[in-house]
């Protein structure tokens, strides 16, 4: 029997639901008796609480508590856990639950009311005062390290968290030896994660028991669950943290937040259940944000216009807190060398404290910004040379012969990196093909005749997807035949409910219908890690394939006890197994589940063991390498610099396809967040790490009116590092598109404008850029 | 607390009439979600630019974050709970959001459900543009936003007794 949901695009699972406003996201779960948060959060970026006057706010109609962080002393103290712990870093440079001593950026939470509700605890927060000394701020990542320098944590010698390394080939040789080496500096700016569900949880507390139990809006449950009952000395066992419905992630909902342990803590010291759910503000004050880079880069090119080497160095803003260990910058060294068969790469990250919010992986992590210096610097070489762009691309990639190919830098556990598959040129061809690039000059000539500049952009990338260690999966029929998938990774829009059945349907020859998926609950499921890094279809996918498999096995072994009938003439079709030939001699799944579930007094059929059931880790032990390439159009009005997307096409690999429609939605998704990035989300902050743009008047994001349709093209080189031939799709679309966009604006201007070397790019500039470019 | 002011509002929500007693100070989009625990409309802003607290009063798109409750007294409120038809089936504006792959995490879909049904009683057959500019007021993060113009015009089609053509992208 061949796979039939496996590569369908069939229709999600989840969206009844969702469509008829029956989603149960945090917000909408009341547990009996629930008391509202609200926090009292620094109105400075750096400072020394010097008192906190909580007197008039214990006395508000319907405040029942008001706490600062020595009220929690009973049950915990200090900085959270170190979530992802570094080698390189000493700490933990994590937040206390509520600040207690320094506070070190805007929206840093001091004090906690409790209220009967929300409106209440906001009315008694305000009543408190803050008495906070201001320190120097370090707002300024360009200057952070210099040697006067304000220091963004005052326990520090300096602002200098770690340097992170990566390195292969004789680097001063091959620049030695090149015929071009060109020196740039770009930087990549900051932005928001602004899923449109902002953070929430709830917690309660059974203080009989000692056990704690929470719903959050996370990508990473388990991670809240382990991180939390270290801090608080509980057994994970006694801790149980359970997403929802999440209405968005992209990456900041990974982390460990110190208002999750705050709620939790209130919960423990009142008995009573307490939600707090974020609000848009404290989301731009308190959310994790993008990144802030800045890279000084050298590359060297033949005369023939091969990319042999790239070195230098970069500043990477971590903001004044590093609740997730140094994994944002390490995905920039893990990006290199990009889609390019380099004989000499260095690179340095020097990680950067600053009094700003912490900065964590959002969509793609650092991979769009090492996307953007490398395609950038392809697209240097290339005017540099006087050669087209895709020339330069097509003679440095790596070849598809050349798979598995190793880069020479490493993956985060030590071990080398190896491409695992996928042709890269046929990617560049198709996209060029697919938005006629060969018929751009006509288009560019019509759209001059109508005074608008007409730009071609080009960008490429790879991505590495399938991170480990693992994620797992439980399969088991029902008594009444369903198939019930358990697992523990969390979803925040993926349709892993319908991918995920997709796979155990086929497995066990039952309809989609059929199949339930019950994610991210510890107390359903033992162990998971994140929902991140594009790595639940390998990791969670493998494991349903793997798992359901095995459940397939079970159910043949007993049916064959039942039919007294060989394994191999047995098959599964709609919930029943039969002879293949005869197939009125059947037996459902149901009555296989039955049977197995045991009669008192009887033996199972054939001494197997009990439970139609099976559970499976798949442990991605090498990553598999999506890539991709984009094009797009733009027209520029030379008057307004008013950037019109008018065209944007992607050829995109990430192995084998699950569901078409779901893995091009999150491409589509992906590529207008990096639009936003190129063109309009801006989080400004002044030189007092005063956030500028704290609402969604003043920070943009992509809206229908301003967004182009984006056509979508597949290449499937299947993964040989997976049972699925699988690879990451959550990301590939982001990772270019701002590199693509910026590069079709250069295009526009024209070669007598500036060289391209930042985003966001505003009209404004680029009306200026044209206004002084040379014709 | 008993010592705060409320003040009596009637409205009608989905169909049936609903009278409660309330602060001047709830806003709509709290009234709907708390007190008639109608969780459907979403907050996600709170300043009126995001578009998830969406729902129609009296024939017109309202963000229900910008507005008391007791501005809506004699109202006429229908929110997603209510948009199903009255047989139970799916509005052809949810089934085109199921078709097409108008949603992703489904948090902005309510809001965008219920502008999307004003904006076709206003204009029962609008082009991609119009689509997309009626839309500009509802944020989505997920989607890019092209199928939800799509399941908008998967509506439109079906409203009009028309099959829609185009594939799901
Ligand atoms: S919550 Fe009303 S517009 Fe955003
Ligand atoms: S589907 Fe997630 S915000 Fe629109």
């Amino acid at each position: 029997m061949g796979a039939r949901l496996f590569g369908a695009s069939v229709q999600r699972l989840e969206d009844a639901r969702l469509v008829t406003g029956r989603g149960r996201y945090v917000d909408d779960i009341h547990p009996a008796g629930v008391v509202h948060a609200a926090f009292v959060r620094s109105s400075l970026a750096h400072g020394l609480i010097q008192s906190i006057d909580t007197s008039v706010a214990r006395t508000m109609p319907g405040v029942l508590a008001v706490y600062v962080m020595s009220d929690f002393a009973a049950f915990a103290s200090g900085p959270l856990p170190q979530l992802a712990p570094h080698p390189l870093i000493q700490g933990p440079i994590t937040y206390e639950p509520l600040a207690s001593g320094e506070v070190r950026h805007v929206g840093e939470a001091i004090a906690m009311v409790l209220a009967t509700s929300r409106a209440e605890a906001e009315d008694a927060a305000e009543r408190i005062n803050l008495d906070i000394e201001p320190l120097p701020v370090a707002a300024d990542l360009a200057h952070a390290l210099d040697p006067d320098a304000p220091k963004a944590r005052s326990e520090r010698a300096d602002n200098r968290l770690a340097t992170l390394k990566t390195a292969f080939g004789d680097v001063a040789g091959t620049f030695a030896r090149a015929d071009h080496v060109l020196k740039e500096t770009f930087t990549v700016h900051r932005g928001g994660c602004h899923s449109m569900e902002t953070r929430g949880v709830i917690a309660t507390f059974d203080a009989d028991d000692r056990r704690l139990e929470m719903w959050t809006s996370s990508q990473s449950p388990y991670l809240v669950r382990r991180n939390l009952a270290s801090y608080f000395g509980l057994d994970e066992s006694a801790v149980r943290v359970r997403a929802p419905d999440v209405g968005g992630g992209f990456g900041p909902k990974a982390a460990v937040y110190p208002e999750e342990a705050a709620v939790a803590l209130a919960a423990m010291m009142t008995g009573k259940p307490v939600k707090w759910i974020e609000d848009r503000s404290e989301h731009f004050l308190a959310t994790t944000q993008q990144r802030d880079q800045i890279w000084e880069l050298e590359v060297a090119a033949s005369n023939d216009g091969r990319l042999l080497g790239v070195r230098g160095r970069c500043l990477h803003d971590n903001g004044a807190y590093a609740p997730y260990g140094a994994i944002l910058p390490a995905t920039a060294l893990g990006s290199f060398p990009g889609p390019y068969a380099l004989e000499a790469l260095d690179i340095s990250i020097d990680i950067v404290l600053t009094n700003l919010v912490p900065t964590t992986p959002v969509r793609g992590a650092s991979r769009p910004s090492v996307a953007f210096v490398l395609e950038r610097l392809a697209d240097r070489v290339a005017r540099h040379l006087g050669l087209p762009r895709e020339e330069i691309r097509r003679r440095s990639f790596i070849r598809v012969e050349q798979m598995p190919y190793v880069t020479g830098t490493k993956a985060r556990d030590g071990s080398p990196i190896s491409y695992d598959s996928g042709d890269y040129t046929a990617a560049l061809n198709l996209v060029l093909d697919k938005i006629d690039a060969d018929g751009f000059a006509a288009r560019r000539a019509e759209a001059a005749s109508r005074g608008k500049l007409l730009g071609l952009g080009l960008a490429s990338c790879v991505e590495d997807t399938g991170l480990g260690p693992f994620e797992g999966a439980t399969v088991r029929v029902s008594s009444r035949g369903r198939v019930i998938v358990t697992t523990g990774a969390a979803s925040q829009g993926q349709g892993h409910q319908t991918t995920l059945a997709q796979i155990a349907a086929d497995a066990l020859g039952v309809s989609l219908e059929n199949v339930s998926v019950e994610a991210a609950d510890s107390g359903k499921f033992p162990l998971g890690i994140s929902t991140i890094a594009s790595r639940v279809a390998v990791t969670a996918g493998s494991s349903v394939e793997l798992a359901a498999q095995q459940v397939r096995r079970k159910a043949l072994k007993t049916a064959s006890h039942l039919l007294e009938a060989a394994e191999d003439d047995l098959e599964i079709e709609n919930g029943v197994v039969f002879v293949k030939g005869a197939s009125d001699v059947k037996v459902t799944l149901a009555t296989l589940a039955q049977s197995l579930a045991g009669t008192a007094g009887m033996r199972l059929p054939g001494g197997i063991e009990p439970d139609l059931a099976a559970t499976a880790y798949f442990e991605s032990t090498a990553l598999t390498f999506a890539h991709g390439s984009n094009a797009c159009e733009v027209e520029v009005d030379p008057e307004t610099g008013d950037v019109r997307i008018t065209r944007y096409v992607v050829a995109h690999d990430c192995g084998r396809l699950i569901n078409p429609l779901i893995v091009d939605g999150q491409i589509r998704g992906g590529v207008i967040h990096g639009i936003g990035n190129a063109l309009y989300e801006r989080m400004i902050h002044d030189d007092q790490g005063q956030p500028l743009t704290a609402t969604y008047a003043d920070y943009l994001l992509p809206m229908a009116s301003e967004m182009p349709n984006i056509e979508i093209y597949h290449l499937e080189s299947p993964s040989p590092r997976n049972p699925l031939g699988v690879k990451g799709a959550g990301e590939g679309g982001t990772i270019p598109a701002a590199a693509c966009v910026i590069s079709a604006i250069e295009d526009a201007i024209g070669p007598g404008g500036t060289f391209l070397r930042h985003h966001p790019i505003s009209f404004e500039e680029v009306a200026g850029l044209i206004d002084t470019r040379t014709i | 607390m008993s010592d705060v002011q409320t003040y009596p509002v009637t409205v009608t929500v989905n169909g049936k009439k609903i009278q409660r007693f309330v602060e001047s100070r709830t806003l709509l989009i709290h009234f709907l979600r708390e007190e008639l625990n109608l969780t459907g409309s979403h907050i996600g802003c709170e300043t009126s630019h995001c578009g998830a607290c969406t729902v129609e009063i009296d024939g017109t798109s309202v963000k229900s974050c910008t507005m008391f409750a007791v501005q809506a007294n004699g109202a006429v409120v229908n929110t997603v709970e209510g948009l199903a038809n009255s047989d139970g089936t799916l509005h052809a504006l949810q089934e085109g959001f199921r078709q097409m792959h108008g949603l992703q995490c489904g948090f902005c879909t309510p809001g965008m459900l219920m502008r999307a049904k004003v904006l076709l009683s206003e204009n029962p057959d609008p082009t991609e543009e119009e689509i997309r500019h009626g839309i500009a007021g509802n944020l989505c993060r997920c989607t890019g936003y092209q199928n939800i113009v799509k399941a908008i015009q998967y509506a439109a089609a079906k409203l009009n007794g028309r099959t829609y053509q185009e594939a799901a992208e």
